[in-house]
């Protein structure tokens, strides 16, 4: 029988939506896995995030200690390896966290490895087949991953719909063990805000690396003046410094939720997908008929970006 | 301090449109532009920099084929002083544990004090950095966008977590570092700096010279597979405006007003 544990992870007491998404991903890894919430920390906040999994999860795993209550992954890989069993498969979100946790994770389990994981197509012979895209999500790949030793194993945020299971679970309190550590957390710096908040516009143009040069993002300006829209971009021109920081939509910059999102030569990684939020009406403009975009957005247009901006700003204008 | 950047030759997303070849198990690699993994120059940078302030050398290191000797040349172009190619049949199809085992082998032969490797690469894994320290037994800390240097056994590193906020966290030397963009403005290559480096002398290790036994490595030792490709499917995709430019802007703002963009 598949044991799986998830790890929760949790923001100011309540557990991410990732939570409810494990249930569906472990079902698709295996319909009749044992499914086990993992979460650790400390104190009050803890035993809040336990008892809130107890209505989704029949069993929940909760490790204690004051060495946990942030979440530093050196520290919580240590707590995971004393706990739990090593032929398991563990889930965890592919996220900043789950990024630094899981690939070590594996190495000290001595499990497989995979990340990223957007599905599932269950267990054969002992080889979990998923699947999971690869060169900014222009191709997607299926991979056979032997978990007769266990696995670790991010998934995607947002990639399975959420399952509300109703469960009346029962939380065992496990020991952390020796938590030594040489990375040692210090404090979380808040993203500076920047002088254009980009979440309270309606209309958004957001440029990607196809604007090419850094006098060319004007040209979206004066889009964006004549649509009464701002100017938000993805992560490589606030990278090169063309824009700053407060600009970038994704999930390392700001989540935005405008009723129509143009963007103009994005590819549409899941990173920067990840901030566009409550549904919008998106406009994709890009020169590759293949880019990933064309897949996500409501209406495409395959253009250079450059000469069609102007055009559709003397449209608006003349309007 | 001594700094061993891993760095990776890869197909270059911006340049490319990706084909499947006619089996479906691989892209048509025949017409691919390669370069090297956009988050590696951020950690070749960071390394010199790093270097140009408290002395040192920068070594960079690759497992690949041949064509891979270009992207350790252009890196050793940027200021990189050392290049080393690990190459052999035997490391094809290695999974990331392979390839962190086999970068590990090297590093045990000889004394770095930080190590560092890019983010993710072309597969999205982000993984060959995490994997190694763990082999390592060393310290880590994954999509570091600040290093401050504290001392020889010491280093304070912010990482990048959700919403641009930054983690910092003091760290002991050795360590393995994963680095992302934004850390820095990687400096721009010339053809006359690719030119300089053209003839220095990269040393190849094979299995062999690294003491890898070849069946712990590449597809021999791989428990992750990728089995094929595939053009993912999403949702019901964009309804593609065609037409003169004039009728596609037509429409379109038929479409941006009806959906409240435009008053
Ligand atoms: C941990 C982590 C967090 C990240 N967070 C974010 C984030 O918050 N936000 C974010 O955006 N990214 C983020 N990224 C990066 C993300 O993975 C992608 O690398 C990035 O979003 C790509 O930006 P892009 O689409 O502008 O560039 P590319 O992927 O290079 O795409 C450029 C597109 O422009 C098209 N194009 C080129 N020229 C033209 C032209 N003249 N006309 C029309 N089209 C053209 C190309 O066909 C291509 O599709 C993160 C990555 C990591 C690892
Ligand atoms: N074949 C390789 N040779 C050297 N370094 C690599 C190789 N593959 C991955 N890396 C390093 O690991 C980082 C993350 O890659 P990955 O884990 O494959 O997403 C890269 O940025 C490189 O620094």
């Amino acid at each position: 029988m598949t044991q799986i544990f998830t790890y929760i992870t949790y923001k100011n007491g309540v557990a991410d939506d990732i939570a409810s998404e494990y249930i569906a991903a472990a079902k698709k890894i295996d319909p009749a896995a044992t499914i086990t919430a993992v979460v650790t920390g400390s104190g009050a906040v803890l035993d809040t995030v336990a008892q809130s999994l107890t209505s989704k999860y029949s069993e929940v795993i909760k490790i204690s200690n004051e060495a946990l209550a942030y979440p530093n992954a050196e520290v919580v890989r240590k707590a995971l390896c004393n706990v739990l069993d090593k032929s398991a498969i563990i889930l965890a979100p592919h996220d900043t966290f789950g990024m630094d946790l899981c690939p070590g994770l594996s190495i000290k389990m001595d499990s497989a490895f995979a990340a990223d994981v957007v599905d599932f197509e269950g267990i054969e012979g002992g080889k979990l087949k998923l699947v999971r895209q690869e060169l900014g999500g222009a191709v997607s790949t299926h991979v056979s991953c032997d978990i007769s030793n266990g696995a670790v194993i991010t998934i995607r945020p947002g990639a399975f719909a959420p399952v509300d299971a109703a469960a009346s679970g029962k939380i065992t309190d496990k020991p952390a063990g020796d938590l030594t550590a040489k990375r040692r957390f210090l404090e979380v710096i808040q993203a500076e805000v920047g002088d254009v908040d980009i979440t309270k516009s309606d209309v958004l143009v957001s440029v990607g690396r196809g604007i090419q040069e850094q006098e060319n993002i004007a040209i979206a300006e004066e889009l964006a003046e004549a649509m009464g829209a701002v100017v938000s971009c993805s992560r490589p021109i606030v990278d090169a410094k063309w824009l700053e920081k407060g600009r970038q939509v994704g999930t390392s910059g700001k989540t935005v939720k405008p009723k129509v999102y143009m963007a103009m030569g994005i590819s549409g990684s899941f990173q920067h997908m990840g901030g566009v939020k409550g549904n919008p009406y998106i406009v994709a403009v890009n020169k590759n008929p293949k880019a990933p975009i064309f897949q996500v957005a409501d209406v495409g247009i395959i253009a250079d970006i450059l000469e069609f901006m102007p055009e559709l700003t003397e449209a608006i204008k003349e309007l | 301090m001594e700094i061993l950047v891993c760095v990776k030759r890869v197909p270059d997303t911006a340049e490319n449109e990706f084909q499947l070849n006619s089996a479906g198990n691989d892209l048509e690699r025949d017409d691919l532009v390669y370069s090297v993994n956009e988050w590696d120059n951020y950690a070749v940078e960071e390394a010199i920099q790093i270097v140009d302030n408290v002395g040192g050398n920068v070594t960079v290191v690759t497992v690949g084929d041949s064509e891979s000797e270009e992207v350790l040349r252009r890196e050793m172009a940027m200021g990189a002083n050392n290049g080393i190619l690990l190459s052999d049949d035997a490391f094809e199809g290695s999974d990331g544990k392979g390839i962190a085992s086999i970068l590990k082998a090297e590093i045990e032969k000889g004394k770095y004090d930080l190590i560092m490797t890019g983010a993710q690469a072309d597969a999205a894994a982000g993984q060959v950095g995490g994997m190694l320290a763990a082999m390592l037994d060393l310290p880590y800390a994954s999509l570091v966008n600040k290093i401050e240097v504290e001392s020889d056994t010491k280093i304070k590193v912010g990482r990048e977590i959700e919403g641009g906020n930054q983690e910092m966290n003091e760290i002991e030397l050795p360590c393995v570092l994963s680095i992302q963009t934004g850390i820095n403005e990687p400096r721009y290559v010339g053809i006359r700096g690719i030119r300089k480096v053209a003839q220095v002398e990269i040393p190849v290790k094979d299995a062999a010279a690294l003491g890898i036994d070849p069946s712990s490595v590449g597809d021999a030792g791989a428990k992750v597979k990728r089995v094929d490709y595939f053009v993912p499917v999403l949702g019901e995709g964009a309804e593609m405006l065609e037409g003169s430019t004039d009728e596609i802007i037509k429409q379109l703002i038929e479409r941006i007003k009806s959906k409240g963009g435009l008053a």
